[in-house]
This record gives C-alpha cells, structure tokens and sequence, in this order.
C-alpha cells in the first residue's frame, strides 16, 4: 500500500474526482499559483488549468454561494475556506442557502456542494485563524459535517463528500497535513455515519475527533502501561453520526469520554454525552468525562495557547477519573 | 417564451396583449391573495408586488427555455410569469402538497426548478451568489444559458450584492442582476439607504456593463432585458439592468405605511399603474379588457378552489426533503 501524507490525500481525492468527472471543479483564496495557504492543490492548477483550478477574490459569501449555484445547475463543486474561522463570513449562505435549498423547495434542488476547510491550534496564530467551529454546523439541518483524522480517512471521505448529492463541510486539522499512512492503491471511498475503531479496549471508551485522535491513542498506550484499556472510536463524520457504533462500544466498556479539541461548552462532546446517556445509561458505571478546550478564545502566547487547548495528558486524566483512579473523579 | 421581434420595431399589438393578460392575472392573483390573508386563510409573510408586475413579465417573457431565475420574498409575479401555473402558486400559499414547493416553502420560498425557477429567497441578497454560480455551471458546460436574479433597490447595500456582481464581472459569466428599484427597501426610502440617485454606478464600478429601464413600461422592459440576455448570452459578461418601478402597496400585507405619505400612492397608483399604461398604450377597448377581466378572474377564482381542495401534509411530512 502506498503512504501518502494527509495533504496529499486530500489532493489524491479531489485530483481523482477531477481527472474522471468534468462536473468537479475547485475555487477559494489562493489556491492556483500558490497552492493554497496549506500548500494542499498544489500543482493542480498545472494539471487542470484556471478554468478548474480558480482563484478567488477574498469574498466567502460569493464563494460558497458560487459553489451553491454551481452545484444546484447539475455541477459537483469544492470550495475551499482558507480557514474555518472565515467560514464565519459565509455563514448565511451555508446555514440559510445550501442547507436549506432541498428542503424549502420540498426537494426538488440537491446542492451537491463541498466546503472544505482547515483550522486547529498548536501554531499559535491566535484567535481569528485557528479555531474548531464544527460543532455550529452539527446544528443546521440539511448540512453533512465531516472531521476526518487520518489519510485514509481524508482520502476516502472527500471522495465520498464531493459525491454526496448534500452539502458537506469538511473539515481538515492543520496539524494533520504532515501526518503520513499508508492508504489503499485505489481510492476507497468511506460511507458518511461510519465510525472507526482506531484501537479496541475493554474498560473506558474514549469517542475523538480530528487532532484528539492522536492524542487520545498515545492517552491509551500510556494507559495500557497502567493496565487500563481504552477504545479509541472516530465518528469521523459527525452528521451523520453513527451513534450505533458509540453505542455499542460503551455498552461493552461501560466508560466513556469525549474529546475533541474545540471548547467543551455546547460542543460536540455534549451531544455524544447525551447520546450515552439516553441510550446507555444502565451501562455506565462512570459519568460521562468531556475532554477540550478551556472556554476562552484561543490566545497568542505559546504557553498560554498550549493551556487551553486540550493534550494526551488531558484525555489520559479523564480516563482516569472515569474508572476511579488517582482519586481526583468529580465530587 | 420569446416571441421573436425584429431589433429596433416595436412588439407586436397581440404579443402585448398576452403582456398585459399576465399582468393582469398576477395583479388580481395578488389582489386575491391580499383578500385570502385578511380572511385569515391563508399562513405566514406576505408581500405583494402590486405596481411591479411590468417587471416580471417584461423580463421573463424575454428568456428563453433553459435560462434560470432566482427571486426574492416578493415573488408571486415572477413566479407566475416564469410560467408556474396559478393552481400550483396559490395551494403553496395555503401549505398544500399540490404547492409549487409542495408545502415545505410558502409565499417568500416559491420553488419551480422545471421551469427554470431555482428559488425565492427571504434574504435580502441572498440569492445573488448562487445565480453567479449557475451563470458559472453554464459557461463552464459551454451552455448558451442565462442566470438572472431579481433583488431589489435595498439589496444593494448588502455585501453579496458587492461580491456578487465582482466575482460575475471578473469571471465574465452569462448572468443578469435585474434591480428591481422600487425606492424602499421595505418602509426605508432610498434617501435614506443610498447616498447616491444613480444605481448603474454601482454596476459601472466593477466595469459592468449596466442598462436602467422605465419598470412601468413593460414593452422597454421586454425589449431590454433582450439586450441584456443577448449581452450575456454572446459571451459579453454580465449586465446589471435597473428597472425604475413602484411598489403600490405596503411592504406586506397590512402595512400601514406610516413612512410615506398617502397621497403618493394616490399619486403613483394614477400615474404609474403599469396595467392601465399598457391598456392605454394598445388602446384595448372595453369588451376586450371586460372579457380578459373574466378570464383571468375564472383563473384565480379556479387557482383558490384548487388549493382549498388541496392536500394537507402530514405533520411527519416534515421530517422528508431534509437530505438527499
């Protein structure tokens, strides 16, 4: 199996889509010449030219709703957002447009339209160019939201997101890009609303997204030195969300804890802790733990930065506190 | 359709009078729908057109099969005139399965994508990128269609207008930005929303081609906005057409306008009814206008019938339509 690293991944998959399917096409804020900010379509613009490759006025709101357009008279578009925080800026077009188009026209349009973005902490860029906004987008029906964390996963996701007849946001971690994986020679696409099970376990199980995967498997190997086993599960897609696959996996180890690296308040970790609840609650033995960001924007100053955003030592304390150990599990 | 005219003669008498036959049907459709509401019949937001309806005719009728809209939450009129049936409008009013957006739209999201209508939007300027976009799908298919959005005077001021009509101009595409400027984004006027009088500045800042038409002369609409397909359609890039119109009513239904004085509705209503200059104008004598009176209210009268016998959805219902 070939390695590719994630950026390439996410470049395999659209290159592919676009050397079979006339339909697809790429537009954002500099991604032609320059590759984009994350260096992910380069060379792209060689292979397919500005007609398929288009740069972009810096104007997210007509980006996207181009995409919408596009996508609505038949095409398979991508837009790519520089980063996630300027989603922001088409927020209107995602959440009252795309989202919505099937819908009010009592579905007769399909907006086969994908948003890819990127973002994440650990550079230090501050608080407009690294925050984890998916959870937003988690809310709006008629929105697909996908987080992928590992190159097959990336690769075999974007294939399926730009063919899905709905709009999906994509998001990409930014300290992913370099994370290299070994992926099928062919593309294989991934369904949306399919967890993945990084790593099985028998006592807590730890349900992560996007960076906190990684952090959540280095988490259980320490465990595991410490005799506790930990599930490591991805939703990888969180709308759709394959609550069957957390379901079961606590009802096995009878412990869970979310972790993602976005704030813990009103984050996607609260739906996963209701979901448990609501569906498993005679199996837990432990509250549910929330592992992310403390509710602060995210600051400049590298110590302040790697204060507030959540790490491996952080996933390993709330496993911890789940199954009773070290004596610090909430009162 | 397009019925075709030579460049430079005027439409034919009987075209107009099928002009003015449409006209008529949307002003007493909307007059039936004013009715309707204040009866309590019928749900949700309402606004009419009344006064506007030179616009909407005059421009749909000059596209041609396979050119698309998209509209705005004052909608019945182009949706009519983009050829949704009176029957299919009306049961949407009333939430009805048989509705044009079988139930799940209403009054300010009329949807026909068989028809080349791709959507009424409730958001000032919210439709304007995706018509961009559809203009983009075309000229990227090598399509010889045309993507026209209706907004008016008010959604020039929103940020989509700007990055609309930007990205349209720089990347040349098949689309045209009709402004339909009714001098009140709803109770503002525009003295107190624009600091300038001109709109086609606008446009001509972004090196836009832009026409401006008498909106209450449906003949110079038609005639216009064939200019501007043309424009578009032959590669030209974009074109920004402003029609000069006037809203005759309130920004809904029920809106005592406060905001205006009463006797420039009196006023508008004597001189800028685009219904009777378009009587006046083909000089149509009374039997004829009498028996087009009949005709088109026998259509509403039947359209009301249709959507009261309509089915109501399922509460359930409305859990569908959300993905694909």
């Amino acid at each position: 199996m070939p390695e590719l690293s994630y950026r390439e991944a996410v470049r395999d998959a659209m290159s592919e889509a676009m050397r079979r399917d006339d339909d697809v096409f790429i537009m954002g804020e500099d991604i032609a010449e320059m590759g984009g900010s994350m260096g992910v379509t380069q060379g792209m613009l060689e292979e397919f030219g500005p007609d398929r490759v288009r740069n972009t006025p810096i104007s997210e709101m007509a980006i996207v709703g181009a995409g919408i357009g596009a996508a609505m008279a038949g095409m398979r578009p991508i837009v790519e957002i520089m980063y996630q925080d300027f989603t922001t800026l088409s927020m209107e077009q995602l959440v009252n447009q795309a989202a919505k188009h099937r819908y009010m026209s009592g579905g007769q349009l399909t907006v086969p339209l994908t948003v890819r973005t990127q973002g994440g902490a650990g550079w230090s860029p501050g608080a407009q160019h690294a925050q984890q906004l998916e959870a937003w987008f988690v809310h709006v029906p008629g929105l697909k939201v996908v987080f992928p964390s590992t190159p097959e996963d990336v690769r075999g996701l974007l294939w399926s997101s730009i063919y899905d007849d709905n709009p999906v946001i994509f998001f990409e971690h930014r300290t992913l890009y370099g994370l290299k994986g070994e992926v099928p020679d062919q593309i294989d696409p991934i369904e949306l609303g399919q967890a993945r099970v990084h790593r099985e376990g028998e006592d807590v199980t730890v349900v992560a997204t996007g960076r906190l995967v990684h952090e959540a498997l280095a988490a259980a190997e320490e465990a595991e030195g410490e005799g506790i086993s930990v599930e490591v599960l991805d939703p990888r897609t969180l709308q759709p969300l394959d609550e069957d696959a957390i379901v079961r996996s606590v009802e096995k180890t009878n412990r869970c804890v979310v972790a993602h690296e976005a704030v813990v308040r009103m984050g996607f970790g609260a739906e996963v802790a209701a979901l448990v609840q609501e569906r498993a609650f005679d199996y837990l033995d432990a509250p549910v733990e929330r592992v992310g960001a403390k509710f602060a924007p995210l600051p400049f100053a590298p110590v302040m930065e790697e204060f507030v955003i959540p790490h491996q030592a952080d996933v390993l304390a709330a496993i911890k506190r789940t199954v009773g150990r070290n004596g610090d599990a909430a009162s | 359709m397009a019925t075709a005219e030579k460049k430079g003669q005027g439409i034919a008498r009987d075209t107009l009078k099928d002009f003015l036959r449409e006209m008529l049907l949307i002003r007493r459709f909307e007059e039936k729908v004013e009715e309707r509401f204040r009866a309590g019949e019928l749900p949700g937001f309402l606004h009419v057109a009344i006064g506007q309806e030179g616009v909407a005719v005059g421009v749909c009728r000059a596209l041609e099969a396979g050119d698309v809209i998209a509209s705005t939450h004052r909608a019945h009129g182009h949706t009519l005139a983009k050829g949704t049936h009176p029957n299919e409008l009306m049961a949407e009013l009333y939430g009805k399965l048989e509705g044009c957006s079988h139930g799940y739209g209403g009054s300010m999201h009329l949807y026909d994508v068989e028809r080349g209508n791709l959507g009424a939007n409730a958001v000032v300027g919210g439709g304007l990128p995706a018509i961009v976009g559809g203009a983009l799908a075309f000229k990227l298919r090598g399509e010889p269609r045309v993507a026209v959005a209706f907004f008016g005077d008010g959604a020039t001021n929103i940020g989509t207008f700007y990055e609309s009509l930007n990205l349209a101009q720089l990347w040349g595409v098949p689309a045209v930005f009709v402004c339909e400027n009714n001098h009140y984004a709803e109770s503002t006027p525009a003295k107190q929303h624009m600091p300038i009088e001109d709109m086609t500045k606008r446009a001509e800042a972004f090196g836009m081609e832009a026409m401006k038409v008498d909106g209450q002369d449906v003949e110079a609409v038609y005639k216009t906005t064939q200019r501007a397909l043309k424009h578009a359609r032959d590669g030209k890039g974009p074109v920004f057409l402003v029609a000069e119109t006037f809203r005759l009513t309130g920004h809904y239904i029920g809106d005592p306008q406060v905001y205006r004085p009463k006797e420039e509705v009196r006023e508008l209503r004597q001189t800028q009814d685009p219904v009777e200059k378009l009587r006046a104008k083909i000089e149509l004598p009374d039997d004829e206008w009498e028996e087009m009176e009949r005709e088109v209210t026998e259509v509403v009268e039947a359209s009301v019938e249709f959507a009261k016998a309509g089915t109501d959805p399922k509460p359930e219902d409305a859990l569908k339509n959300i993905y694909a």
